[in-house]
């Protein structure tokens, strides 16, 4: 087999990498979204198939296998998750490839002679690892193997801190003396640190660990790029932590936190102390018909969707829902809070899948202003996002995020199944106002009951 | 690739990364956070490389699973964030394409579906 010329797979690579900032530069508009995540792909093809005639490489039956397992396990994966499990193989993936760097960086090091190289590789061996266990951790937070609640316990802080300095001491003696063995260890107090860095890390906050731990894994990828001596490496994962880093800061803006408050508020203790009780105050609930008649002799009516709204699979019927009022002469927007459903942007894409028309959906700060001139704020399976105690209660673990202001609509709907807290668990006042009604059940049961009565008024 | 070289090229990567996302809004998020979690399985370049030149077998057997992984990161990574962006498809643009553009019959045909 001829291989390729060094300066044509120099210039293939370039194609690949150009490829790549055109994929991200296209991910910034929704017109152009869908083109730019294609023209990403085909980059990542022009790389692989360059790969394999550029360098000489054995085991290539082997390693064209190792692909297929790996396509023929994600692919359909991917292709079948629902709507509402996306952050969590979003995680998964992140993890994996922080994983993939973990493990080139550290078959790389008998073959690192310089100082430098050596330093590159254990930098991607601690970031890659604690890219992929923090990732595990926030995979099993969101699929609910375990609490989504911060894990804080005392003397973590202290255990963390010992973890660091052994890895920073493993780190110098591997640099200096290139022993495996330590790289080994490195490797294990790496995914140590990673989860206990996510850990404490509780409810909302999640998918924003997780844009971070993102571009952890893209730098993770340009230093192995380093290792390897490989410009597409380097330019690819440089791209992905740097635009992963302005991604999560932008994210965290959107809830009004700071990066370093997600992921160390909960060490300073007690402000991040949810209940999980259930309140035995008194609620006023209702029935479907109530519902149906308040929200069909309704002007203008406010929908709020949430992650309750997303596992009831009940986007479709909350858009008949809003058709229905609509016929009935009724003004219906949904109101989309930032961080709506699990993530970012996420109920956007639901509600997208359900067809409900672009112009209909108001985005936070457009829609806050509107709700004092709203009859109805019907919630559906939204809790901690229209929680007041945002604004108003100081320790509290969603404090300081921006809120839809349903407070202020004349008449309060919360369809929720249980009094269980939301995502944050903590409890939500607004439930217990006289001006609020709650209908409990699916959320999709409800809305179909209620879509039944509107259309029998 | 000497050491400068390669320096030159990652700081200037750093400030097109910033520049590429830096006024994205909040309803692209997490498709764009996918996508770029798609891009750094592009590790998968570096997996082969090292598989291929394995000679000891359990380097090869620890190459060959950071193989599955990365291709795992790259293929998963592009399906999941095409499959989120597939649901923008009913969208109206944001601004109507210009007059002639070939997209406006692509257009009219969606906007009859509706």
């Amino acid at each position: 087999m001829t291989l390729l010329d060094p300066n044509v797979t120099a210039l293939l690579y370039l194609a690949a990498a150009v490829f790549f900032i055109l994929a991200l530069k296209g991910l910034n508009s929704p017109r152009t979204a869908r083109r730019g995540n294609l023209i990403g792909a085909f980059g990542a093809l022009v790389a692989v198939i360059t790969v394999f005639f550029s360098t000489r490489l054995d085991n290539v039956p082997l390693i064209l296998g190792a692909i297929a397992v790996g396509s023929g396990v994600a692919a359909p994966v991917a292709r079948r998750v629902k709507m509402t499990q996306m952050p969590q193989l979003v995680a998964l993936f992140n993890g994996v490839g922080g994983g993939a760097a973990a493990l080139v960086a550290l078959l790389e090091l008998p073959h690192a002679e310089d100082a430098w190289v050596r330093v590159a590789v254990v930098f991607t061996l601690l970031v890659g690892a604690v890219s992929f266990a923090g990732s595990a951790v926030t995979f099993a937070k969101l699929q609910e193997l375990m609490t989504t609640r911060p894990v804080v316990f005392p003397g973590l802080p202290v255990i963390m801190g010992a973890v660091l300095l052994a890895a920073v001491g493993a780190a110098s003696a591997v640099v200096l003396g290139g022993s495996l063995i330590l790289a080994l260890l490195l490797l294990l107090l790496g995914l140590a640190a990673g989860v206990l860095l996510v850990l404490p890390v509780g409810g909302a906050d999640v998918p924003i660990v997780i844009s971070l731990l993102n571009a952890f894994t893209g730098l993770a990828v340009a230093a192995s790029g380093l290792v390897l001596g490989n410009v597409l490496l380097v330019v690819a994962g440089t791209l992905v932590g740097a635009s992963g880093t302005i991604l999560t800061r932008a994210m965290a803006a959107a809830m009004g936190r700071s990066v370093a408050g997600i992921l160390f508020g909960a060490f300073r203790g007690g402000s991040t102390a949810g209940s999980t009780a259930v309140s035995d105050r008194p609620v006023r609930s209702s029935s479907p018909e109530d519902v149906a008649v308040l929200l069909g002799y309704a002007q203008r009516v406010i929908i709020v969707p949430g992650y309750g709204l997303a596992v009831a699979q009940g986007q479709h019927t909350a858009a008949e829902l809003a058709l229905a009022l609509e016929s009935r002469g009724t003004r219906v927007d949904f109101a989309i809070h930032p961080v709506a459903g699990r993530m970012p942007g996420h109920m956007n894409v639901l509600l997208a899948e359900a067809n409900v028309p672009y112009e209909s959906l108001k985005e936070m700060g457009e829609i806050n202003a509107e709700f004092r001139t709203a009859d109805v704020a019907l919630v559906v399976g939204a809790n901690d996002v229209v929680n007041p105690a945002a604004k108003t209660t100081a320790g509290s673990p969603i404090y300081g995020m921006p809120i839809l202001e349903v407070a202020d609509a004349r008449q309060v709907v919360f369809l929720k199944r249980s009094m269980r807290p939301g995502f944050a668990g903590i409890e939500n006042d607004l439930m217990f106002e006289p001006q609020t009604t709650l209908l409990f059940g699916d959320a999709k049961e409800s809305l179909t009951k209620v879509l039944g009565a509107v259309k029998a008024l | 690739m000497d050491g400068i070289s390669l320096l030159t090229i990652t700081v200037l990567a750093v400030f097109v990364g910033f520049e590429v996302v830096s006024k994205v809004s909040s309803t692209l998020h997490t498709p764009l956070m996918s996508g770029a979690n798609a891009i750094h399985g592009i590790i998968l370049v570096g997996a082969i490389i090292v598989a291929g030149q394995a000679t000891h077998p359990w380097v090869l057997a620890v190459a060959l699973l950071a193989v599955v992984l990365a291709t795992a990161n790259l293929v998963g990574g592009f399906v999941v964030t095409d499959r989120m962006l597939e649901m923008f498809r009913g969208r109206k643009p944001d601004k109507p394409a210009p007059p002639g553009a070939t997209r406006g019959k692509t257009k009219e045909s969606t906007e009859a579906k509706r």
